[in-house]
Protein backbone atom coordinates (compact mmCIF):
# COMPACT_ATOMS: atom_id res chain seq x y z
CA UNK A 1 0.00 0.00 0.00
CA UNK A 2 1.61 2.96 -1.04
CA UNK A 3 1.22 5.95 1.55
CA UNK A 4 3.69 8.32 -0.63
CA UNK A 5 1.88 11.72 -0.43
CA UNK A 6 0.74 14.04 -3.42
CA UNK A 7 4.28 14.66 -5.21
CA UNK A 8 4.39 18.03 -6.71
CA UNK A 9 1.09 18.61 -7.97
CA UNK A 10 1.13 18.37 -11.25
CA UNK A 11 -1.58 20.66 -13.42
CA UNK A 12 -4.02 19.01 -14.19
CA UNK A 13 -7.01 20.88 -16.06
CA UNK A 14 -10.66 20.36 -14.99
CA UNK A 15 -11.75 19.93 -18.35
CA UNK A 16 -8.12 18.64 -20.22
CA UNK A 17 -8.01 15.97 -22.92
CA UNK A 18 -8.08 13.08 -20.89
CA UNK A 19 -10.84 14.23 -18.84
CA UNK A 20 -12.98 14.82 -21.99
CA UNK A 21 -11.40 10.91 -22.86
CA UNK A 22 -12.91 9.84 -19.52
CA UNK A 23 -16.32 10.55 -20.15
CA UNK A 24 -16.16 10.19 -24.39
CA UNK A 25 -14.94 6.83 -24.49
CA UNK A 26 -17.41 4.18 -22.58
CA UNK A 27 -19.93 5.75 -24.54
CA UNK A 28 -18.48 4.32 -27.68
CA UNK A 29 -15.30 2.78 -27.90
CA UNK A 30 -15.18 0.97 -24.48
CA UNK A 31 -18.94 1.29 -23.88
CA UNK A 32 -19.08 -0.94 -20.54
CA UNK A 33 -22.19 -3.08 -22.32
CA UNK A 34 -21.31 -3.57 -25.97
CA UNK A 35 -17.48 -3.80 -25.82
CA UNK A 36 -16.76 -4.80 -22.19
CA UNK A 37 -20.22 -6.88 -21.73
CA UNK A 38 -20.41 -6.03 -18.55
CA UNK A 39 -23.70 -5.68 -16.56
CA UNK A 40 -25.92 -7.65 -19.19
CA UNK A 41 -28.28 -9.15 -16.30
CA UNK A 42 -29.83 -5.54 -15.66
CA UNK A 43 -29.61 -4.52 -19.46
CA UNK A 44 -32.32 -7.55 -20.04
CA UNK A 45 -34.35 -7.79 -17.41
CA UNK A 46 -35.70 -3.46 -17.18
CA UNK A 47 -35.47 -2.67 -20.88
CA UNK A 48 -39.07 -3.54 -21.96
CA UNK A 49 -40.17 0.01 -21.48
CA UNK A 50 -38.05 3.17 -21.86
CA UNK A 51 -38.97 4.76 -18.74
CA UNK A 52 -37.94 1.85 -16.10
CA UNK A 53 -34.67 1.74 -18.25
CA UNK A 54 -34.10 5.36 -18.02
CA UNK A 55 -35.13 5.37 -13.85
CA UNK A 56 -32.07 2.48 -14.26
CA UNK A 57 -29.68 4.34 -15.82
CA UNK A 58 -30.01 7.56 -13.31
CA UNK A 59 -29.78 5.52 -10.43
CA UNK A 60 -26.54 3.64 -11.74
CA UNK A 61 -25.02 6.81 -13.01
CA UNK A 62 -25.21 8.11 -9.51
CA UNK A 63 -23.93 4.80 -8.20
CA UNK A 64 -20.93 4.46 -10.04
CA UNK A 65 -20.11 8.57 -9.80
CA UNK A 66 -20.60 8.52 -6.30
CA UNK A 67 -18.92 5.07 -5.47
CA UNK A 68 -15.68 6.06 -7.61
CA UNK A 69 -15.44 9.52 -5.81
CA UNK A 70 -15.88 7.87 -2.65
CA UNK A 71 -13.28 5.15 -2.98
CA UNK A 72 -10.76 7.53 -4.89
CA UNK A 73 -11.34 9.79 -1.89
CA UNK A 74 -10.67 6.73 -0.13
CA UNK A 75 -7.79 5.36 -1.86
CA UNK A 76 -4.89 6.18 0.32
CA UNK A 77 -6.37 4.80 3.38
CA UNK A 78 -8.29 1.46 2.36
CA UNK A 79 -6.23 -1.21 4.07
CA UNK A 80 -5.40 -3.60 0.99
CA UNK A 81 -6.41 -6.90 2.56
CA UNK A 82 -10.22 -6.01 2.79
CA UNK A 83 -10.17 -3.29 -0.26
CA UNK A 84 -12.69 -5.30 -1.92
CA UNK A 85 -14.85 -5.35 1.14
CA UNK A 86 -14.91 -2.26 1.53
CA UNK A 87 -15.26 -1.34 -2.11
CA UNK A 88 -18.43 -3.55 -1.37
CA UNK A 89 -19.80 -1.69 1.48
CA UNK A 90 -19.29 1.61 -0.42
CA UNK A 91 -21.71 0.27 -3.09
CA UNK A 92 -23.98 -1.61 -0.72
CA UNK A 93 -24.56 1.69 1.15
CA UNK A 94 -25.14 3.93 -2.05
CA UNK A 95 -27.36 1.72 -3.98
CA UNK A 96 -29.32 0.68 -0.94
CA UNK A 97 -29.32 4.98 -0.30
CA UNK A 98 -31.14 4.89 -4.00
CA UNK A 99 -33.43 2.70 -2.97
CA UNK A 100 -34.90 4.21 0.32
CA UNK A 101 -35.02 7.27 -2.35
CA UNK A 102 -36.78 6.07 -5.32
CA UNK A 103 -39.59 4.51 -2.63
CA UNK A 104 -40.07 7.95 -1.62
CA UNK A 105 -39.82 9.89 -5.30
CA UNK A 106 -41.51 7.71 -6.90
CA UNK A 107 -42.89 4.43 -5.40
CA UNK A 108 -44.98 2.57 -8.68
CA UNK A 109 -41.16 2.57 -10.42
CA UNK A 110 -39.79 0.99 -8.07
CA UNK A 111 -42.48 -1.34 -7.62
CA UNK A 112 -41.73 -2.25 -11.43
CA UNK A 113 -37.78 -2.39 -10.84
CA UNK A 114 -38.29 -4.37 -8.21
CA UNK A 115 -34.90 -6.03 -7.32
CA UNK A 116 -33.20 -4.89 -10.19
CA UNK A 117 -32.22 -1.91 -8.30
CA UNK A 118 -30.59 -3.45 -5.14
CA UNK A 119 -28.86 -5.80 -8.13
CA UNK A 120 -26.90 -2.74 -8.74
CA UNK A 121 -24.51 -4.30 -6.05
CA UNK A 122 -24.08 -7.05 -8.23
CA UNK A 123 -23.56 -4.88 -11.30
CA UNK A 124 -20.23 -5.77 -12.59
CA UNK A 125 -19.47 -2.56 -14.05
CA UNK A 126 -19.44 -0.61 -10.33
CA UNK A 127 -17.09 -2.59 -8.96
CA UNK A 128 -14.74 -3.12 -11.70
CA UNK A 129 -14.40 0.61 -12.14
CA UNK A 130 -13.14 0.80 -8.51
CA UNK A 131 -10.54 -1.93 -8.64
CA UNK A 132 -9.67 -0.96 -12.29
CA UNK A 133 -9.87 3.02 -11.83
CA UNK A 134 -10.57 4.51 -8.91
CA UNK A 135 -8.39 3.08 -6.55
CA UNK A 136 -5.41 4.87 -8.70
CA UNK A 137 -7.17 7.89 -9.77
CA UNK A 138 -7.39 10.95 -8.38
CA UNK A 139 -11.22 12.06 -7.45
CA UNK A 140 -12.08 14.60 -10.20
CA UNK A 141 -11.14 11.55 -12.89
CA UNK A 142 -12.26 8.90 -10.89
CA UNK A 143 -15.18 10.93 -10.61
CA UNK A 144 -15.57 11.56 -14.48
CA UNK A 145 -14.53 7.82 -15.45
CA UNK A 146 -17.88 7.40 -13.01
CA UNK A 147 -20.11 9.01 -14.97
CA UNK A 148 -18.74 8.36 -18.22
CA UNK A 149 -19.20 4.57 -17.58
CA UNK A 150 -22.16 4.85 -15.98
CA UNK A 151 -23.98 7.08 -19.32
CA UNK A 152 -22.41 4.79 -21.07
CA UNK A 153 -24.58 2.10 -19.65
CA UNK A 154 -27.07 3.69 -19.51
CA UNK A 155 -27.00 4.94 -22.94
CA UNK A 156 -27.39 1.00 -24.12
CA UNK A 157 -30.35 0.68 -21.55
CA UNK A 158 -32.33 3.53 -23.28
CA UNK A 159 -31.85 2.80 -26.44
CA UNK A 160 -32.48 -0.68 -26.22
CA UNK A 161 -35.94 0.27 -24.10
CA UNK A 162 -36.60 2.34 -26.91
CA UNK A 163 -36.64 -0.40 -29.50
CA UNK A 164 -38.17 -3.43 -27.58
CA UNK A 165 -41.17 -0.73 -26.49
CA UNK A 166 -41.39 0.25 -29.78
CA UNK A 167 -41.91 -2.92 -31.05
CA UNK A 168 -43.37 -4.59 -28.53
CA UNK A 169 -45.84 -2.68 -26.89
CA UNK A 170 -46.10 0.40 -29.82
CA UNK A 171 -45.65 3.32 -27.06
CA UNK A 172 -43.00 4.98 -25.78
CA UNK A 173 -42.32 6.37 -22.18
CA UNK A 174 -44.87 4.48 -21.13
CA UNK A 175 -45.52 4.84 -16.85
CA UNK A 176 -44.27 8.38 -17.09
CA UNK A 177 -45.78 11.88 -17.58
CA UNK A 178 -44.44 11.85 -21.08
CA UNK A 179 -46.36 8.77 -22.62
CA UNK A 180 -47.00 8.29 -25.97
CA UNK A 181 -48.79 5.99 -27.91
CA UNK A 182 -47.60 5.22 -31.51
CA UNK A 183 -48.96 2.19 -33.23
CA UNK A 184 -51.90 0.03 -31.82
CA UNK A 185 -55.63 -0.59 -32.32
CA UNK A 186 -57.60 1.99 -30.86
CA UNK A 187 -57.90 6.02 -30.73
CA UNK A 188 -55.23 6.69 -28.20
CA UNK A 189 -52.92 5.64 -30.80
CA UNK A 190 -51.18 8.22 -32.97
CA UNK A 191 -51.35 5.72 -36.11
CA UNK A 192 -54.85 3.74 -35.18
CA UNK A 193 -54.65 0.08 -36.78
CA UNK A 194 -58.07 -0.85 -36.35
CA UNK A 195 -60.14 1.91 -37.41
CA UNK A 196 -61.46 1.79 -41.03
CA UNK A 197 -60.91 5.07 -43.17
CA UNK A 198 -58.08 6.19 -41.82
CA UNK A 199 -54.26 6.16 -43.05
CA UNK A 200 -52.70 3.52 -40.29
CA UNK A 201 -55.67 1.20 -41.23
CA UNK A 202 -54.86 1.61 -44.93
CA UNK A 203 -51.44 0.84 -44.60
CA UNK A 204 -50.88 -0.53 -41.33
CA UNK A 205 -54.26 -2.66 -41.25
CA UNK A 206 -51.38 -5.92 -41.21
CA UNK A 207 -49.86 -4.54 -38.20
CA UNK A 208 -49.56 -6.52 -34.72
CA UNK A 209 -47.10 -5.75 -31.74
CA UNK A 210 -44.09 -7.74 -31.61
CA UNK A 211 -44.97 -10.08 -28.59
CA UNK A 212 -41.07 -11.41 -28.46
CA UNK A 213 -39.96 -8.04 -27.76
CA UNK A 214 -41.30 -7.90 -24.46
CA UNK A 215 -39.64 -10.84 -23.53
CA UNK A 216 -36.38 -10.89 -21.99
CA UNK A 217 -34.59 -12.42 -25.19
CA UNK A 218 -35.66 -9.53 -27.34
CA UNK A 219 -32.68 -7.71 -25.20
CA UNK A 220 -30.11 -10.66 -25.91
CA UNK A 221 -31.20 -9.86 -30.31
CA UNK A 222 -30.60 -6.12 -29.99
CA UNK A 223 -27.96 -5.82 -27.87
CA UNK A 224 -25.98 -8.36 -30.18
CA UNK A 225 -27.25 -6.34 -33.05
CA UNK A 226 -25.58 -3.24 -31.60
CA UNK A 227 -22.31 -5.23 -31.06
CA UNK A 228 -22.47 -6.27 -34.57
CA UNK A 229 -22.90 -2.92 -35.87
CA UNK A 230 -19.90 -0.98 -33.34
CA UNK A 231 -17.97 -3.60 -34.58
CA UNK A 232 -18.38 -2.98 -38.13
CA UNK A 233 -17.92 -0.02 -37.97
CA UNK A 234 -15.24 -0.03 -36.08
CA UNK A 235 -12.35 -3.34 -36.59
CA UNK A 236 -10.56 -2.51 -34.14
CA UNK A 237 -12.90 -3.60 -31.35
CA UNK A 238 -13.23 -6.94 -32.82
CA UNK A 239 -10.65 -8.93 -31.01
CA UNK A 240 -10.66 -6.53 -27.71
CA UNK A 241 -13.08 -8.36 -25.70
CA UNK B 1 -0.23 -2.08 7.74
CA UNK B 2 -0.79 -3.73 11.07
CA UNK B 3 -3.97 -5.43 12.17
CA UNK B 4 -5.22 -2.75 14.67
CA UNK B 5 -5.93 -0.38 11.78
CA UNK B 6 -7.59 -2.46 9.60
CA UNK B 7 -10.04 -3.06 12.74
CA UNK B 8 -9.75 0.44 13.76
CA UNK B 9 -10.88 1.35 9.81
CA UNK B 10 -13.67 -1.47 9.45
CA UNK B 11 -15.11 0.45 13.01
CA UNK B 12 -15.33 3.70 11.88
CA UNK B 13 -16.74 2.49 8.20
CA UNK B 14 -19.00 0.28 9.83
CA UNK B 15 -20.55 3.53 11.85
CA UNK B 16 -20.39 6.46 9.10
CA UNK B 17 -22.50 3.33 7.24
CA UNK B 18 -24.90 2.82 9.85
CA UNK B 19 -25.40 6.54 10.42
CA UNK B 20 -26.01 7.30 6.46
CA UNK B 21 -28.81 4.20 6.26
CA UNK B 22 -30.43 4.67 9.54
CA UNK B 23 -30.53 8.42 9.10
CA UNK B 24 -31.81 7.67 5.16
CA UNK B 25 -34.46 5.01 6.78
CA UNK B 26 -35.70 7.94 9.05
CA UNK B 27 -36.52 10.71 6.59
CA UNK B 28 -37.43 8.57 4.13
CA UNK B 29 -38.97 5.87 5.42
CA UNK B 30 -42.54 7.47 6.29
CA UNK B 31 -42.61 8.77 2.52
CA UNK B 32 -42.34 5.55 1.45
CA UNK B 33 -45.30 4.29 3.56
CA UNK B 34 -47.11 6.78 2.73
CA UNK B 35 -46.46 6.07 -1.07
CA UNK B 36 -47.14 2.36 -0.86
CA UNK B 37 -50.60 3.10 0.98
CA UNK B 38 -51.86 5.42 -2.48
CA UNK B 39 -50.15 2.46 -4.37
CA UNK B 40 -52.29 -0.50 -2.87
CA UNK B 41 -55.07 1.67 -2.52
CA UNK B 42 -54.92 2.55 -6.09
CA UNK B 43 -54.38 -1.47 -6.87
CA UNK B 44 -57.71 -2.05 -5.12
CA UNK B 45 -59.50 1.19 -7.31
CA UNK B 46 -58.44 -0.37 -9.97
CA UNK B 47 -61.29 -3.21 -9.29
CA UNK B 48 -64.18 -1.01 -9.89
CA UNK B 49 -62.04 1.07 -12.68
CA UNK B 50 -65.26 0.71 -14.79
CA UNK B 51 -68.20 2.53 -12.54
CA UNK B 52 -65.27 5.40 -11.38
CA UNK B 53 -65.25 5.94 -15.15
CA UNK B 54 -68.99 6.15 -15.74
CA UNK B 55 -69.03 8.60 -12.45
CA UNK B 56 -66.15 10.61 -14.76
CA UNK B 57 -62.83 9.95 -12.79
CA UNK B 58 -60.05 7.66 -14.86
CA UNK B 59 -58.57 5.35 -11.99
CA UNK B 60 -54.77 6.01 -13.60
CA UNK B 61 -55.28 9.94 -13.94
CA UNK B 62 -56.58 10.05 -10.30
CA UNK B 63 -54.20 12.02 -8.26
CA UNK B 64 -52.88 10.73 -4.96
CA UNK B 65 -54.59 13.00 -2.94
CA UNK B 66 -57.82 11.80 -5.11
CA UNK B 67 -57.22 8.16 -3.98
CA UNK B 68 -57.13 9.38 -0.32
CA UNK B 69 -60.28 11.65 -0.04
CA UNK B 70 -62.21 8.66 -2.30
CA UNK B 71 -60.85 6.34 0.70
CA UNK B 72 -61.39 8.79 3.42
CA UNK B 73 -65.11 9.45 2.09
CA UNK B 74 -66.69 6.62 -0.28
CA UNK B 75 -65.25 3.38 1.23
CA UNK B 76 -66.23 1.63 3.94
CA UNK B 77 -63.23 -0.69 4.98
CA UNK B 78 -64.04 -4.12 6.95
CA UNK B 79 -62.60 -7.10 8.39
CA UNK B 80 -64.55 -10.48 8.64
CA UNK B 81 -63.39 -13.88 9.78
CA UNK B 82 -63.54 -17.15 7.58
CA UNK B 83 -67.17 -17.38 9.38
CA UNK B 84 -68.43 -13.91 7.99
CA UNK B 85 -68.11 -12.73 11.30
CA UNK B 86 -67.06 -8.64 11.49
CA UNK B 87 -63.29 -7.95 13.36
CA UNK B 88 -63.54 -4.80 15.51
CA UNK B 89 -61.44 -2.18 15.37
CA UNK B 90 -59.47 -3.36 12.17
CA UNK B 91 -59.35 -1.75 8.57
CA UNK B 92 -59.24 -3.34 5.35
CA UNK B 93 -56.25 -1.71 4.13
CA UNK B 94 -54.17 -2.93 6.98
CA UNK B 95 -54.77 -6.95 6.29
CA UNK B 96 -51.63 -8.06 4.95
CA UNK B 97 -53.08 -11.02 2.59
CA UNK B 98 -49.48 -12.62 2.11
CA UNK B 99 -49.60 -13.39 6.05
CA UNK B 100 -53.10 -14.46 5.98
CA UNK B 101 -53.01 -16.70 3.91
CA UNK B 102 -49.84 -18.47 5.78
CA UNK B 103 -52.09 -18.74 8.62
CA UNK B 104 -54.32 -22.09 9.37
CA UNK B 105 -57.88 -21.67 6.98
CA UNK B 106 -59.93 -20.91 10.40
CA UNK B 107 -58.04 -17.97 11.69
CA UNK B 108 -57.42 -15.98 8.60
CA UNK B 109 -59.17 -12.36 8.51
CA UNK B 110 -60.39 -10.81 4.78
CA UNK B 111 -60.81 -7.27 4.12
CA UNK B 112 -64.13 -6.34 2.60
CA UNK B 113 -64.36 -2.54 0.71
CA UNK B 114 -67.96 -1.52 0.68
CA UNK B 115 -67.64 1.43 -2.02
CA UNK B 116 -70.88 3.69 -3.05
CA UNK B 117 -70.44 5.64 -5.87
CA UNK B 118 -73.72 7.41 -7.18
CA UNK B 119 -76.16 6.16 -4.90
CA UNK B 120 -74.71 2.70 -6.14
CA UNK B 121 -72.83 0.40 -3.97
CA UNK B 122 -69.88 -2.15 -4.54
CA UNK B 123 -68.26 -4.91 -2.83
CA UNK B 124 -64.06 -4.89 -3.33
CA UNK B 125 -62.80 -8.29 -2.34
CA UNK B 126 -58.95 -9.20 -2.20
CA UNK B 127 -57.71 -12.72 -2.72
CA UNK B 128 -54.21 -14.21 -3.06
CA UNK B 129 -52.93 -17.56 -4.71
CA UNK B 130 -49.74 -18.59 -6.77
CA UNK B 131 -49.12 -18.07 -10.51
CA UNK B 132 -46.34 -20.19 -13.00
CA UNK B 133 -43.18 -18.49 -10.57
CA UNK B 134 -44.68 -16.79 -7.53
CA UNK B 135 -47.40 -15.59 -5.94
CA UNK B 136 -50.50 -13.54 -7.49
CA UNK B 137 -53.16 -11.26 -6.33
CA UNK B 138 -55.81 -9.25 -7.09
CA UNK B 139 -58.86 -7.50 -6.06
CA UNK B 140 -62.50 -8.36 -7.23
CA UNK B 141 -65.36 -5.66 -7.33
CA UNK B 142 -68.92 -7.26 -7.16
CA UNK B 143 -72.30 -5.31 -7.74
CA UNK B 144 -74.92 -4.67 -5.04
CA UNK B 145 -76.39 -8.09 -5.83
CA UNK B 146 -73.02 -9.71 -5.12
CA UNK B 147 -73.52 -12.07 -7.81
CA UNK B 148 -72.55 -9.43 -10.74
CA UNK B 149 -68.55 -8.53 -11.49
CA UNK B 150 -67.70 -5.08 -11.65
CA UNK B 151 -64.03 -5.37 -12.50
CA UNK B 152 -60.93 -7.06 -11.54
CA UNK B 153 -57.11 -6.16 -10.74
CA UNK B 154 -54.63 -8.35 -10.80
CA UNK B 155 -50.89 -8.03 -9.84
CA UNK B 156 -48.39 -10.45 -9.59
CA UNK B 157 -44.58 -11.00 -8.06
CA UNK B 158 -42.83 -12.58 -10.94
CA UNK B 159 -45.21 -14.14 -14.29
CA UNK B 160 -43.16 -13.83 -17.42
CA UNK B 161 -43.84 -10.55 -19.36
CA UNK B 162 -46.29 -11.04 -22.35
CA UNK B 163 -47.38 -14.42 -21.20
CA UNK B 164 -47.91 -14.87 -17.61
CA UNK B 165 -47.83 -10.74 -17.01
CA UNK B 166 -51.39 -10.24 -19.18
CA UNK B 167 -53.15 -11.07 -16.22
CA UNK B 168 -52.23 -7.55 -15.17
CA UNK B 169 -51.03 -5.67 -18.21
CA UNK B 170 -53.66 -6.87 -20.66
CA UNK B 171 -56.86 -4.52 -20.18
CA UNK B 172 -59.05 -6.06 -22.94
CA UNK B 173 -58.86 -9.24 -20.84
CA UNK B 174 -59.43 -8.18 -17.58
CA UNK B 175 -63.00 -6.48 -19.35
CA UNK B 176 -63.86 -9.34 -20.08
CA UNK B 177 -64.99 -10.26 -16.57
CA UNK B 178 -66.97 -7.56 -16.31
CA UNK B 179 -70.64 -8.85 -16.45
CA UNK B 180 -69.68 -12.11 -15.23
CA UNK B 181 -72.00 -13.71 -12.58
CA UNK B 182 -69.85 -16.24 -9.76
CA UNK B 183 -73.60 -17.46 -8.43
CA UNK B 184 -75.00 -20.22 -11.09
CA UNK B 185 -78.81 -20.18 -9.93
CA UNK B 186 -78.14 -20.81 -5.96
CA UNK B 187 -74.90 -22.32 -6.62
CA UNK B 188 -71.37 -20.58 -5.62
CA UNK B 189 -69.69 -21.20 -9.05
CA UNK B 190 -66.99 -18.34 -9.20
CA UNK B 191 -65.47 -16.95 -12.37
CA UNK B 192 -63.69 -19.52 -14.75
CA UNK B 193 -60.89 -18.93 -16.71
CA UNK B 194 -60.97 -20.95 -20.07
CA UNK B 195 -58.24 -22.60 -22.14
CA UNK B 196 -59.25 -22.42 -25.76
CA UNK B 197 -62.13 -19.71 -25.57
CA UNK B 198 -64.87 -19.25 -22.92
CA UNK B 199 -68.31 -21.63 -23.86
CA UNK B 200 -70.33 -20.64 -20.41
CA UNK B 201 -70.17 -17.07 -21.55
CA UNK B 202 -71.96 -16.64 -17.65
CA UNK B 203 -69.18 -17.74 -15.95
CA UNK B 204 -66.43 -18.20 -18.09
CA UNK B 205 -63.27 -15.86 -20.08
CA UNK B 206 -60.64 -16.66 -22.05
CA UNK B 207 -57.59 -17.99 -21.35
CA UNK B 208 -54.42 -16.33 -22.10
CA UNK B 209 -52.52 -17.64 -25.14
CA UNK B 210 -49.08 -19.10 -23.70
CA UNK B 211 -50.13 -18.53 -20.16
CA UNK B 212 -51.76 -21.33 -18.91
CA UNK B 213 -50.83 -22.20 -16.26
CA UNK B 214 -50.78 -18.37 -14.34
CA UNK B 215 -54.27 -18.32 -16.25
CA UNK B 216 -55.94 -21.52 -14.16
CA UNK B 217 -54.19 -19.77 -11.39
CA UNK B 218 -56.12 -16.64 -11.29
CA UNK B 219 -59.22 -19.84 -12.14
CA UNK B 220 -58.46 -21.32 -8.82
CA UNK B 221 -57.74 -18.10 -6.49
CA UNK B 222 -60.64 -16.53 -7.52
CA UNK B 223 -62.34 -19.71 -7.03
CA UNK B 224 -60.90 -20.53 -3.38
CA UNK B 225 -60.65 -16.75 -2.68
CA UNK B 226 -64.23 -15.95 -3.26
CA UNK B 227 -65.55 -19.32 -1.48
CA UNK B 228 -63.61 -17.99 1.86
CA UNK B 229 -66.14 -14.68 1.62
CA UNK B 230 -69.42 -16.86 1.06
CA UNK B 231 -70.22 -16.94 5.09
CA UNK B 232 -70.04 -13.05 4.58
CA UNK B 233 -71.83 -12.99 1.64
CA UNK B 234 -74.60 -14.41 2.58
CA UNK B 235 -75.08 -12.70 5.53
CA UNK B 236 -74.68 -9.39 3.69
CA UNK B 237 -77.19 -10.74 0.85
CA UNK B 238 -79.83 -11.90 3.33
CA UNK B 239 -79.78 -8.62 5.63
CA UNK B 240 -80.31 -6.50 2.54
CA UNK B 241 -82.91 -8.68 0.70
CA UNK B 242 -84.47 -10.82 3.44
Amino acid sequence: MSTTKAKVAEQEPLFGKKEKALLRDPLLDNNPITVQVLGVCSALAVTSLVYPSLVMAVAVVFVTAASNLVTSLLRNTIPKAVRLIVQLVIIATLVTLVNEALKAVNFPIYKQLSVYIGLIITNCIVMGRLEAFAMANKPWRSFLDGIGNGLGYGLILVAVGFVRELFGKGSLFAGSPIAIQIIGPGENYLIDTATTGQWGNTFFGWYANNNLMVMSVAAMFVIAVMIWWQRARNPKLVDIS
Amino acid sequence: MNTRYIYTFGLIMTILVALALAGSTVLLGPIAKKNEDIFNKRQILEAIAKPLEQAGKSVASLSDQEVLDIFDKQVEQAVVTATGEKVEGMKAIEVDMAKERKKPEAERVYPVYEVSLDGKAFYIFSVRGSGLWDAIWGNIALEEDLNTVAGVSFDHAGETPGLGAEIKDNASWKAQFVGKKIYDGDKYVSVNVRKGGAIDKEHEVDGLSGATVTADGVSKMLYEGLQAYQPYMEEADGASKK
